[in-house]
């Protein structure tokens, strides 16, 4: 299993070298940083004064180094738009994304176990042919049709949710919760409930075909014929047995719906990391959109890397490695 | 050369009118559902009206001389204040709703479509070499594959459209535009057919024919699109249907986000995007009418995809 680990760190490491290097390239060659730093009446010697004081008169692999390094350190520059520390404009935005993407996967992981369950026990009844073809309409339908008929239905004509923004938040320390108040909670329902459909849908998808492929499997058959109860058979031997499969997705699927949160946030105006980089793309904010890269990708590598290691441990035909 | 034209007799081969003909009947008799039926015919009558639709749209939404400002944001025709020229409303210009949807979807299938045939060009061929000839190539290629899918589609898509604005000074024009979100949605995609047509490719290699014809002396290039692509395009179609839904829901949505199509020449992603500002102020037809056309216009290729994909699952082949 050590083997195992050391390869699956190797490669992360590989992968975060490749991050680091398109965000590094993103910096130096997307537009001259001197031109965009420099007053515009500056002089030639002036801006050949500052290309050396930047740096940009050494081996290009040189800068790469000191770039990365400065990227560990935790310094990803100032942001052209409203020049401020990158680093803190995320940390900043940072809560916002983290407790919508939270509070989302708990609503698809409460309710798409139970229905995927309900939906495998009885695969040809009408509610679970109801549960499949509504799926099929979620799975087809994009995120922001998905966030604007809701805004439509629940803001618009019936006034009772709001549409836009985080509520009233509480601070904590540097964590800023809109868990708490009574508004920050109803602004989250709506943004909630849209970013979690999607996964809904698939963690449904994904236990219903586990648990079909668990009944059918001999050792339930032999369950059954030893003439234990159903509902142990069903929920303690099958459903436990199909479980395996929906950790790996649900984590892999946590970093895909901080990617998804983008389009989410800009349909409710709501103050994450999304909604930050969408407004630096449109402003063509460089070092906000090389900082989102980096932090999103370094959040991709940890959580694939976090997920293999629990199926290592959860799966004991993986503990002993090859 | 000799790679190109070993690919167009490959292509040609794919293409023989005998074969569809057959595989069409062979559909028919095998009575698909009623719901592939009717997404099939709808799918059929979306890419007809995308097809035609400077023919059947009652303006043309691109010609800004063809609308008055005077008429804007009028409902539809059947709604109170409705105006009988305009079956869906009008837009915040003036536009025709239904004249502008039907452009849009022409202009959304158009990328989706292009995305799809671009990524499985570039998918299949390095799936054909990587499988073909192994070793290092192979690892490289999987690898940069692997880098690729653990990042969602809509991030890549948004980090290349969004650089693409950076470096290309016309980047929103209506010409750039959609090669850059062809482009965009590629660069993910391919990896899904790079991946299915090397497993293929490895099966079929260790084949009697194949030796037989490296025996021969045939080029590589000459057993990998004339020999093993013939074998191997099955799933590679399937793949393509599915994931044109998934293309045109990307364009839509890096549309919706302003980073695809311009107003001046819009999708149905960047109608929705217009109308979004509207629907706080009660103008829903305006977001309304382009979210149900694309809604359902994905929802009927996923359910043909989704019928393609059992078909041609072997595990499922003795349950239908």
């Amino acid at each position: 299993m050590i083997r195992v680990l050391l390869a699956r760190l190797f490669q992360a490491a590989l992968v975060m070298l490749a991050v680091t290097a398109v965000a590094f390239i993103m910096f130096r060659y997307v537009g001259d940083p001197v031109s965009v730093m420099a007053r515009e009446d500056a002089t030639q010697a002036e801006k050949a004064e500052m290309r050396v004081a930047l740096g940009l008169d050494q081996p290009v692999i040189v800068q790469f180094g000191k770039f990365a390094l400065r990227v560990v350190q935790g310094d990803l520059g100032i942001s052209f738009r409203n020049q401020r520390q990158v680093a803190g404009l995320i940390a900043e935005r940072l809560p916002a994304t983290l407790e919508l993407v939270f509070v989302a996967t708990l609503i698809s992981l409460g309710l798409g176990i139970p229905l995927g369950v309900v939906s495998a026990l009885n695969p040809h009844g009408w509610l679970s042919k109801l549960i499949q073809s509504v799926s099929l309409v979620g799975i087809s339908t994009p995120t922001f049709v998905t966030g604007i008929m809701l805004i439509l239905i629940f803001a618009v004509t019936l006034k009772i949710l709001p549409s836009f923004g985080r509520g009233d938040v509480v601070q904590l320390g540097w964590w800023s919760t809109g868990l708490l108040t009574g508004s920050g909670l109803r602004s989250l329902i709506l943004p909630a409930v849209t970013l979690s459909l999607y996964q809904l849908t698939l963690i449904m998808r994904l236990v219903r075909s586990e648990m079909i492929d668990v009944l059918s499997s001999d050792f339930i058959r032999y369950a059954r014929a030893r003439g234990l109860p159903s509902h142990y058979i069903n929920y303690r031997l099958a459903l436990k047995n199909a479980l395996m499969p929906v950790i790996t997705v649900t984590g892999l699927q946590i970093g895909s719906l901080i990617a998804f949160a983008i389009v989410t946030e800009t349909v409710f105006q709501w103050p994450g990391m999304g909604l930050l980089f969408i407004q630096a793309v449109s402003f063509v904010d460089l070092p906000v959109m090389a900082a989102y890269l980096l932090f999103v990708g370094f959040l991709f590598v940890a959580i694939n890397m976090a997920v293999d290691v629990v199926y290592a441990l959860v799966d004991p035909r993986l503990r002993t490695g090859p | 050369m000799a790679l190109a034209a070993s690919m167009f007799k490959g292509l040609i081969g794919l293409l023989r009118i005998r074969r569809v003909g057959s595989g069409l009947l062979r559909l028919i008799r095998s009575r698909p559902p009623l719901s592939v039926i009717i997404a099939g015919i709808v799918t059929a009558i979306v890419i007809l009206c995308a097809s035609f639709a400077p023919q059947i749209a009652p303006t043309n939404p691109l010609d800004l001389a063809s609308f008055n400002l005077l008429d804007s944001e009028l409902p539809p025709r059947w709604a109170e204040g409705g105006d009988p020229r305009f079956w869906l409303g009008t837009d915040n210009q003036g536009r025709d709703m239904l004249s502008a949807i039907l452009y849009g979807a022409r202009v959304s299938l158009m990328i989706g479509g292009g995305a799809v045939l671009l990524a499985a060009l570039i998918g299949v061929s390095l799936g054909l070499i990587a499988g073909y000839v192994g070793g290092r190539v192979d690892a490289a290629i999987m690898r940069l594959g692997d880098v690729i899918l653990s990042f969602p589609t809509i991030l890549l898509a948004l980090l290349v459209a969004g650089l693409a604005r950076a470096v290309v000074p016309e980047a929103a024009s209506p010409r750039m535009a959609p090669l850059i979100l062809i482009a965009a949605i590629t660069i993910h995609e391919w990896v899904q057919y790079a991946r299915t047509v090397r497993a293929a490719t490895m099966v079929e290699s260790a084949k009697d024919y194949i030796k037989a014809a490296r025996v021969i002396g045939f080029s590589p290039a000459r057993i990998m699109f004339r020999h093993i692509l013939p074998n191997v395009m099955g799933p590679v179609l399937v793949l393509a249907t599915i994931n044109l839904a998934g293309a045109v829901l990307t364009e839509a949505t890096l549309s919706f986000l302003g980073v695809g199509m311009p107003p001046t020449y819009p999708s149905l992603g960047t109608l929705i995007r217009i109308g979004n500002e509207f629907v706080f102020s009660g103008i829903w037809w305006i977001a309304l009418f382009p979210a149900l056309t694309l809604v359902i216009m994905v929802l009927a290729v996923n359910v043909l995809g989704d019928d393609l994909r059992d078909r041609f699952n072997p595990k499922l082949r003795g349950r239908r």
